[in-house]
């Protein structure tokens, strides 16, 4: 914890640097059957990037993703407030929350397909599914685990159910919270995305499995190339927010 | 306890009476779902059959496989790895970031590689659980007190030694958490890898069964797969309690 302002801006270089190499080793190992050279990748990401239809799969992806998410945090929090509030549903519902969070959810599309159809919502339910049980499980915890004593401060000043959730549990709660929101995004976007590959004529997942189809090798490195640098980016300025939100409490 | 129990058993069956009124009612069709007792029928009649014994034995095989893969070596590195701050320091953003990469996406790359086979879907399995169960070893290694190292160092344990009869006992509890996760992880890869390209497999019985409107096979089916996955996992689970509770009391 007393490391130098320095050291994670060296350690990301590090590791990128690492990355890199081990990605372009690999390719001179496995050849081009296979694979793309960083630099190959770097190129035909660029030019990807300036065909219209490109666009189309990117916005379709976002936009999805943004529905999913929102989807899944507002109803983890719901769920997750809930039943931390009550002391009996926390207990009863903890463990059947961890036991569906386990389950491979990916068995699920077929019925997610025949409920929902090919499109939109299809991918938004799977991306869903995905993000709303880390939040819920993060926010029961939470809410479950804050010290008595704020709670009952707030039963002597007489704050009614509202007043105690804005002013004393969510406060309490965000640094787990916060957790939750940052497992529940990685999830939900890989969730979209696999939606996507199986059950969608749009988007990043789609434009991957058709990729996969026709084993279009350019395609699919670039667009995998294209989901980990979003997602690492997004992730590590989570996880900046994260560490200094938990450092604080 | 009981309070706790019943309470479940209420929520599960609630959910199952309510699907089954849905389905007798007609607000979900019989396209999309059929009723309940109608799965829990075609379950037992496919248990019965007897005819979908080697997929699922081909892909439990698999998930066994890549399980124990993943953990082996996950447990191994993240050891290895627990010594070394700085190298740990630089990967520890890489473990933040790897579940978002999609590693579905390096399936036709496999197959590529190995071919159309086992070894693409256990390979996927690993990848997805290793690095979950590396993180965890670490997790449990840094909770080590530091008498226990020091009385290893007294005892002048070699650093495996040290490993295999000090510190990863004492991690036992993480260890379980990791072997829980790694077994999410390669029931995800290898069922995940079936529906995309497979000539065998649960997975791609389910996939064959949804393009044919086969509801009475594809059900019964995933329901299977659920129930093993929670299964094995609330096993797990049981034994964490149980140790947790042994060292609790003593």
């Amino acid at each position: 914890m007393t490391a130098g302002r320095r050291r994670p801006l060296r350690n990301a270089i590090a590791l990128i640097a690492g990355v890199v190499a081990c990605w372009q080793i690999a390719y001179w190992i496995v050849g081009n059957v296979a694979l793309r050279s960083p630099l190959q990748t770097i190129r035909y990401t660029i030019e990807l990037a300036q065909t219209s239809l490109f666009w189309l799969h990117l916005a379709n992806t976002l936009q999805a993703f943004g529905a999913a998410l929102a989807i899944a945090i507002a109803l983890g929090l719901l769920i997750g407030f809930a039943l931390g509030m009550h002391r009996l549903s926390a207990d009863a519902m903890e463990p059947m929350l961890v036991a569906l969070y386990s389950i491979p959810k990916i068995t699920l599309y077929p019925i997610l397909l025949l409920a929902f159809g090919l499109g939109m919502s299809a991918k938004v339910a799977f991306g869903a599914i995905h993000g709303i049980i880390p939040v819920a499980l993060f926010t029961l915890n939470a809410v479950r685990g804050i010290k008595p004593i704020l709670l009952k401060t707030g039963r002597v000043l007489k704050l009614d159910a509202k007043a105690m959730i804005r002013s004393i549990l969510f406060p309490a709660a965000v640094p787990e919270i916060f957790t939750g929101l940052r497992v529940g995004f990685s999830l939900t976007l890989i969730g979209t995305v696999l939606g996507e590959m199986f059950a969608a004529q749009h988007g990043l997942g789609y434009l991957l499995m058709n990729a996969i189809g026709l084993y279009n090798v350019d395609v699919i490195m670039s667009v995998t190339f294209l989901l980990v640098v979003f997602a690492a980016v997004v992730n590590g300025v989570l996880l900046a927010i994260d560490r200094r939100l938990h450092f604080r409490g | 306890m009981s309070r706790v129990t019943r309470y479940q058993a209420a929520v599960i069956g609630g959910f199952v009476l309510l699907l089954e009124a849905l389905c007798v009612g007609g607000v979900i069709d019989k396209v999309t779902m059929p009723p309940p007792h109608r799965i829990a029928v075609d379950f037992v009649k496919l248990l019965t059959s007897k005819a979908m014994y080697p997929e699922i034995a081909k892909s439990m095989a698999n998930v066994l496989l890549a399980f124990a893969l993943a953990y082996i070596v996950g447990i191994a590195t993240g050891t290895a790895l627990h010594g070394y701050r700085t190298l740990r320091d630089t990967l520890d953003p890489l473990f933040a970031t790897y579940y978002a990469i999609p590693v579905f996406a390096f399936y036709p790359l496999f197959i590529v590689m190995f071919g159309l086979g086992d070894g693409p879907q256990v390979l996927i399995g690993f990848l997805l659980g290793v690095v979950a169960v590396i993180v965890t070893t670490l997790n449990g290694l840094d909770r080590v007190p530091v008498v226990l190292r020091k009385t290893a160092l007294i005892a002048r344990l070699s650093p495996l030694h040290t490993a295999l009869r000090v510190t990863l006992p004492f991690c036992a509890p993480y260890l379980l958490t990791a072997a829980k996760l790694a077994l999410a992880y390669a029931f995800i890869g290898v069922i995940g890898s079936e529906f995309i390209m497979a000539r065998a497999g649960m997975g791609y019985e389910i996939g064959f069964a949804y393009t044919n409107f086969d509801n009475a096979t594809m059900y019964p089916l995933i329901l299977l797969i659920l129930l093993l996955s929670i299964a094995m996992n609330g096993a797990l689970s049981h034994w964490e309690k149980v140790l947790l509770a042994r060292r609790g009391q003593a």
